[in-house]
């Protein structure tokens, strides 16, 4: 590590995989939940635990996106981050605000939530992915504005990199996007068009490049290609991303009281939208193929290499079973949305958070350049438990969302959604089967960073 | 890729293509802005369907059930719900009457005491959704 002011990551990437096990172990009484209706209820109702699983995903990426900004900022940039200081005080605020909006979701009804957070003021509550209080929302925006400055900063006095260049526009994107949603009309149909400003032109959007950007500095620093080849591939991948998905927000648009030519513009530009994520598989491999040196570090290069498969098969593949108009009809919010949502949440955002945090975390700790051998093997065993039984879930919920179509949507005597979901129990306890497996795989990641501690690491022969 | 294929027309296809899809995202943005009058049923969009709307966000409803298709999928769809009930009455004894320990072994929507008029509210804005034209979807009325 060539600058000390890196070390600020630590904490942003700790909190990061502390919030995704909470993430996790809610997702696992949802899982239960599904299966035995009234698990946990009526203390934690499944609203609830939904708010929280999906909230805290958000959440910790956002510290992983931040914690990997710092981390990598300073190193393209050549010089120290412009205020560690001010790093460490948004930290603090980002967590303690972060624990305060999920005791709160916990802790009293929603509603009693909205009245104590003065909602009415400015109504922003009450929206899917959006259900922090509005003074929580405002915060975020505080935090991400004094982190932006920061990196800003170092970017303009540093080096200046495409790597960075592409990083700091997804970030702003990420922060102006945001800004959508404040604006709550009372028109339905309106909120929810804006409401996709933010969370499709994040996810199919700016993300993307934070995505492509961290991918990039992983395989520059564990390949050692050339910067100009690595370069290339990163314009065109997020070239790609935005020509497809500025105007694949249109496959949100299909049956929310938008026109109906949005069916055009949003089947045929989403169904585009896999290929960036193609050329992220291509690349990645391409890169490792033609390494010019081997990194002692192998779980950050498999977690690389596994974001760009698992993205392009989550977000590319599942997305685009169900992303064609006529085939969105039968499957518009049912299984197959979950299924999609899961593995590509996991393949684009999830994996690579967990590649950055994999490469920095030795240095982080004042080693080289790498783990001890035992760390990694237990590392790379977290990997496999936790992908494969990402496929399974996702698989699971492709099996009950075709049922859940065929029975409710297109037979000829479609049945009620409550007696299509008794007839699908048996999807849902093999997902919660996949699932508990991937909490083990995530307890085997947390083990990873505690086992071979005092050992050497492991080091490549000159 | 090819060595012809340089990084600067990479760049530039980066920014000029990221450029061009934005403008035309606004463009058809503005268009269906302007010509959402014709299907969002705003000429019955009242102060009580507003407040339902509130009631909705207030609930955390969409972490349970869709709208239209988007929200949770542990509960029925509701954009169609006032035509599959049959009416406000209906909407609102359902609500009303949820037990406050669930049922054995089941899902259960939670009670949420809501006072007489946020239940009328409610049950306005869903009559005011399902008579939103959103392209005849859901397909049937199951949702």
């Amino acid at each position: 590590m060539k600058y000390t002011s890196q070390m600020v990551a630590k904490p942003y990437f700790i909190a990061a995989i502390g919030l995704f096990i909470g993430q996790i172990l809610f997702g696992v009484i949802m899982g239960m939940q599904y299966v035995v209706g009234d698990f946990l209820f009526p203390e934690i109702p499944f609203n609830v635990a939904r708010m929280v699983h999906t909230n805290l995903l958000i959440v910790w990426l956002l510290f992983g996106f931040m914690g990997a900004a710092y981390y990598m900022v300073p190193d393209e940039a050549e010089t120290e981050l412009h205020s560690p200081f001010l790093a460490k005080l948004m930290f603090w605020i980002f967590l303690v605000a972060g624990a305060l909006t999920i005791l709160g979701y916990l802790l009293v009804p929603y509603a009693t939530l909205a009245e104590i957070t003065m909602n009415d003021l400015l109504p922003t509550m009450g929206r899917e992915f959006l259900e922090q209080p509005t003074i929580t929302k405002i915060g975020i925006v505080i935090v991400a504005l004094a982190f932006l400055y920061n990196i800003g900063m170092t970017i303009l006095k540093g080096r200046k990199t495409v790597i960075n260049l592409v990083l700091l526009i997804g970030l702003v994107g990420l922060a102006v996007f945001f800004l959508f949603s404040f604006y709550n009309p009372d028109n339905i149909v309106l909120d929810k068009m804006f409401w996709w400003f933010v969370v499709h032109l994040w996810v199919e959007g700016v993300w993307e490049l934070i995505l492509g950007s961290l991918l990039a500095y992983v395989l520059i620093k564990t390949t050692g290609v050339d910067r100009e080849v690595i370069e290339k591939w990163l314009y065109v991948i997020i070239a790609m991303a935005l020509i497809t998905g500025l105007i694949g927000t249109g496959h949100h648009f299909f049956w929310i009281g938008t026109p109906g030519y949005w069916q055009w513009w949003g089947s045929i530009f989403s169904a585009l939208e896999p290929i960036p994520f193609f050329m992220m598989t291509i690349f990645a491999f391409n890169m490792v193929n033609k390494r010019r040196r081997q990194h002692p570090n192998k779980p950050a290069v498999l977690w690389a290499l596994g974001t760009a498969v698992m993205a392009f098969l989550g977000a590319g593949v599942w997305g685009f079973l169900h992303t064609l108009s006529f085939v969105n009809y039968y499957t518009h919010g049912t299984q197959i949305t979950a299924a999609h949502g899961h593995m590509a949440f996991y393949g684009a955002y999830v994996m690579i958070v967990l590649a950055i945090i994999s490469y920095a975390m030795p240095m982080l700790n004042g080693r080289k350049a790498a783990n001890s051998q035992l760390s990694q093997i237990v590392e790379m065993w977290s990997f496999w438990l936790m992908t494969i039984s990402m496929v399974f879930i996702t698989l699971f919920l492709t099996g009950a969302g075709i049922v859940q179509v065929y029975l409710q949507r297109m037979s000829d005597a479609p049945l009620p959604f409550m007696v299509v979901q008794d007839k699908i129990e048996l999807f849902y306890w093999l997902r919660e089967g996949a699932g508990i497996i991937f909490l083990i795989g995530l307890i085997v990641y947390v083990a990873s960073f505690f086992v071979g501690r005092d050992q050497p690491e492991v080091e490549l022969p000159k | 890729m090819s060595q012809a294929f340089t990084k600067s027309m990479a760049r530039n296809i980066f920014y000029g293509g990221s450029m061009f899809f934005f403008l035309l995202l606004l463009v058809l943005t503005f268009d269906t802005v302007k010509s959402l009058p014709q299907t969002d049923n705003r000429e019955n969009l009242t102060e009580q369907v507003a407040k339902g709307k509130h009631v909705w966000e207030n609930n955390n409803c969409i972490g349970c059930h869709t709208l239209m298709g988007e929200g949770a999928y542990f509960a029925p769809e509701l954009g169609n719900a006032y035509k599959r009930m049959g009416s406000k009455e209906a909407i609102i004894a359902f609500i009303k009457f949820r037990p406050k320990n669930g049922i054995p072994g089941r899902r259960s929507m939670p009670q949420f005491n809501l006072t007489d008029d946020e239940l009328d509210a409610v049950a306005e804005f869903l009559k005011y959704v399902s008579e939103i034209n959103n392209q005849d979807w859901p397909p049937n009325i199951q949702g």
